[in-house]
């Protein structure tokens, strides 16, 4: 009975006369969801960042101690029953310290890849839908950016703001923005003058909306798919300021800082800078898979016709 | 309904500039349907594209319904009068809307009330059921496509419908089934049609009355009728007429 009900309800999402708008919809996301569950690494990608999301979430009922709690009497001690990941140079269990720090992570990669995308996909539509000046000015400040290593720019500006984990975002989102940018103009370009720009234009469809309905719907795609091929990117950078001390301050249990302080141990006592660096390692390559599993559902030059 | 008179239309400065078309004049009766031949690149579908407003680099005068338009800037009105059918199903909708999509931003931006039925009456026009509303465009065929830019062009209730190679993409059968769909159009709901195509056969069976092209230039006009006699004025409609009945035989 309940095969049979699975059965259409399958086939009522892979309809190809859609009754409704809502099962047009869920049609078209069921199809991405098949191709997207076709790809088995991107599926493992998908499932170790949907643990990390509720490790973040659950982090008090999951973590075994506090992880600011010092003991100086067990200090650097090696991964064991007690402390599974060890403890660092305070005593601190380091397996409570990975599961707090991974909200710290993901809202540094949550913020950064909401802001910098959403700046990039702006300033290059404009710009590659407007022509002219617009783009020449536009498209400059975009190289000026670029000009910069991206670290040493973040770094700046971190040191102008002072250091702290919200000048570390902020940082980081406005030296991430310009290759957005550069992306969703090379895509407005190809774009604007299609013959379904000029028949909108026929209808009396004025440049707002052209460029919100008609031009951003087919930038997005491509632009989460380097988004998400980004977030370790982000991850690692976010690391490098905390390593820095420019990121997240002490106690806070941030994997870059961690490292950072496990540094001066690094010889004698791995596991202090080698468990926060296998979490950095492991996360950013679930978003490396799921990129590119994302890439085979959106992008819009795929195999979807 | 329209007249174009001494248009210029050119691309590029000056020393690569191409001059497109050159002097062109013509007038379109309202409830006509007027033809443009010429071999590919003699400017044809450039002067629907300059009417059109899509094109800035044209000088001369364009007029409809005795209202002169300017540069590329058109008002509310002249959307609601002039709709145009592309060439190219597929270049034409967009990847990500579906055909409700489509049809309803069109009818909504002409300011239509009663939306939902006038999207069923649309796409029983154009002969496709109601089971093609929520379907994208990859999920349609290319005669399928056409017809959904045809009621896409007719949203907005236009009188002249301006008509890029309507069929040239699509393959022979689906060709006479667009062209038929036209012609019952234009009866239906009183249009004036003005068709850019290169092949003559269709032009000869869809057009009233015609303008050969040859480098940018008009070279003839003549009567649909003259046309399917073969009795061209000019050496060059001769030699067009000559060339197309030699392909039919081949």
């Amino acid at each position: 009975m309940s095969q049979s009900r699975d059965m259409t309800r399958r086939e009522w999402l892979l309809s190809d006369a859609p009754q409704t708008r809502r099962q047009a919809r869920l049609g078209a996301i069921y199809q991405g969801w098949l191709t997207f569950r076709a790809n088995k690494l991107a599926m493992l990608g998908l499932i170790i960042l949907v643990i990390l999301i509720g490790m973040a979430i659950f982090a008090p009922w999951l973590a075994p101690q506090s992880p600011f709690t010092q003991n100086l009497a067990g200090r650097l001690q090696p991964p064991s029953g007690e402390h599974l990941l060890g403890t660092d140079a305070l005593g601190r269990d380091i397996l409570s310290r990975l599961i707090y720090g991974s909200r710290i992570t993901l809202f540094i990669v949550g913020t950064v890849a909401l802001i910098a995308p959403i700046i990039g996909l702006f300033i290059g539509t404009v710009a590659g839908f407007t022509g002219g000046w617009t783009d020449q000015v536009l498209m400059r400040i975009t190289d000026i950016f670029l000009a910069f290593p991206k670290l040493i720019l973040a770094l700046a500006f971190v040191a102008a703001l002072g250091a702290s984990i919200g000048n570390a975002v902020l940082a980081l989102a406005l030296t991430a923005w310009p290759p957005y940018a550069r992306l969703a103009r090379a895509e407005t370009l190809t774009i604007r003058n299609a013959d379904y720009i000029a028949a909108a234009r026929l209808q009396g469809a004025g440049p707002m909306r052209l460029l919100i309905r008609h031009v951003w719907p087919l930038c997005i795609s491509s632009l989460i798919v380097r988004v998400a091929l980004d977030m370790a990117g982000i991850i690692l950078s976010a690391a490098g300021l905390g390593f820095l001390g420019l990121g997240a301050q002490p106690p806070m249990p941030e994997w870059g800082a961690m490292i950072s302080d496990g540094r001066t141990y690094i010889l004698d006592f791995w596991w202090v800078a080698a468990m926060p660096g296998l979490a950095i390692f492991i996360v950013s390559l679930a978003f490396n898979l799921l990129g590119d599993g994302l890439r085979d559902v959106l992008d819009p030059k795929g195999t979807k016709e | 309904m329209l007249t174009v008179d001494q248009l210029d239309v050119w691309f590029g400065f000056p020393p690569d500039r191409v001059d497109a078309v050159q002097q062109a004049t013509f007038a379109v009766a309202p409830g006509e349907s007027f033809g443009l031949v010429g071999e590919s690149g003699s400017g044809k579908s450039t002067i629907l594209r300059a009417v059109a407003g899509l094109i800035d680099t044209w000088s001369g005068r364009i007029g409809v319904d005795d209202q002169p338009v300017s540069g590329t800037r058109r008002d509310r009105n002249f959307y609601k009068t002039v709709q145009m059918v592309f060439q190219d199903p597929y270049a034409s909708l967009h990847p990500r809307h579906s055909v409700d999509a489509v049809l309803s931003e069109a009818l909504r931006l002409q300011g239509m009330q009663d939306i939902d039925r006038r999207i069923a009456r649309l796409l029983d026009d154009v002969g496709l059921g109601r089971g093609f509303r929520f379907r994208y465009p990859h999920q349609l065929s290319g005669g399928q496509r056409q017809r959904v830019a045809i009621a896409r062009a007719l949203a907005a209730e236009p009188r002249l419908l301006l008509l890029d190679e309507p069929t040239s993409a699509l393959d022979v059968s689906v060709q006479a089934e667009i062209l038929n769909l036209l012609a019952d159009l234009r009866a239906e709901h009183d249009l004036t049609y003005v068709m850019v195509s290169h092949d003559l056969a269709v032009v000869a069976h869809m057009c009233d009355r015609l303008a050969v092209m040859q480098h940018g230039r008009i070279v003839e006009i003549m009567s649909g009728a003259a046309l399917r006699a073969g009795a061209g004025q000019q050496d060059y409609t001769r030699h067009l007429i000559q060339a197309s009945a030699g392909y039919s035989r081949a």
